[in-house]
């Protein structure tokens, strides 16, 4: 399976695990610091207190666990997709963010903010034009 | 003022660790068997190049800024903010990995820059 046609459906497939699994990572992390409550590290006592209650909270463990998944998928392509490829092509993840923190989080998300979201949409459609590799394998 | 040191470690260690272990992964090949056994033989392969290590200790220190930040500010603020690291990411992929990066591509990380920049102005 070393045909550019093979290349592109695993590269798609594990782009798509990322923006699956980043988003969600991202939004529990978001979902569990906001239960917290704002971080005081001017003390170590302080920071001390914060990392506790970061490392008992089930939501940043859960939120975690789903951003391994996504280091997983990202490393496995990066072993042959180009990083300038991969990374804004992984951008659709942006727009995914916006959705879960409106529908889990209850965020208000300004229309500008979802034409910005857009935007970076349409830049991953010409990033995704080009091809996924252009260092030759060693 | 914190906050702009919390966005600063994200995006700069953020960005210069995934180049280290970007690095670190055409160092490993290109994977090519996914079945678990040989996934965690290119787990170990990777863990053998020291740039993978250099990578994971920034990825780390952005990790824990961004838990400070989401502790302050909302996830769909937090996270297009940190896609500052595009225009960074792409110099890095052109100077420390040797890729190509062509106009078209660049078109496409100034599309996703100007995005970003829209989301912070959409902060209401």
């Amino acid at each position: 399976m070393n045909s550019s046609a093979g290349l592109h459906l695993k590269t798609y497939l594990l782009i798509l695990l990322m923006v699956i699994f980043g988003p969600l990572g991202n939004v529990l992390l978001g979902k569990g610091m906001k239960s917290i409550g704002a971080v005081n590290l001017s003390t170590f006592a302080g920071a001390f207190d914060v990392l506790s209650r970061v490392l008992a909270s089930g939501t940043i463990w859960l939120g975690i666990g789903s951003l391994i998944s996504f280091f997983v998928a990202y490393m496995l392509v990066l072993s042959w997709a180009d990083y300038s490829y991969v990374q804004p092509a992984s951008s659709v993840a942006y727009a995914v963010v916006a959705l879960l923190a409106h529908y889990m989080l209850r965020e208000v998300v300004s229309p500008l903010r979802w034409l910005g979201v857009l935007i970076i949409c349409l830049g991953v459609v010409v990033v995704g034009h080009t091809p996924p590799r252009t260092t030759e394998p060693s | 003022m914190r906050e702009f040191i919390f966005y600063s470690l994200i995006i700069c260690a953020g960005t210069g660790g995934e180049l280290c272990v970007s690095r670190a992964m055409k160092a490993v090949g290109e994977v090519k068997d996914f079945r678990p056994a040989s996934l965690i033989k290119v787990a170990a392969r990777a863990l053998r190049v020291p740039w993978m290590w250099a990578g994971l200790s920034l990825m780390g220190a952005a990790f824990f800024a961004l838990l400070a930040v989401l502790s302050i500010e909302n996830v769909s603020l937090v996270v297009p903010v940190t896609a500052l690291s595009y225009a960074a990411g792409a110099l890095g992929g052109k100077f420390f990995l040797g890729e190509q990066v062509t106009r078209r591509r660049w078109t496409g990380v100034l599309l996703v820059c100007v995005g970003v920049a829209l989301v912070i102005m959409g902060r209401r």
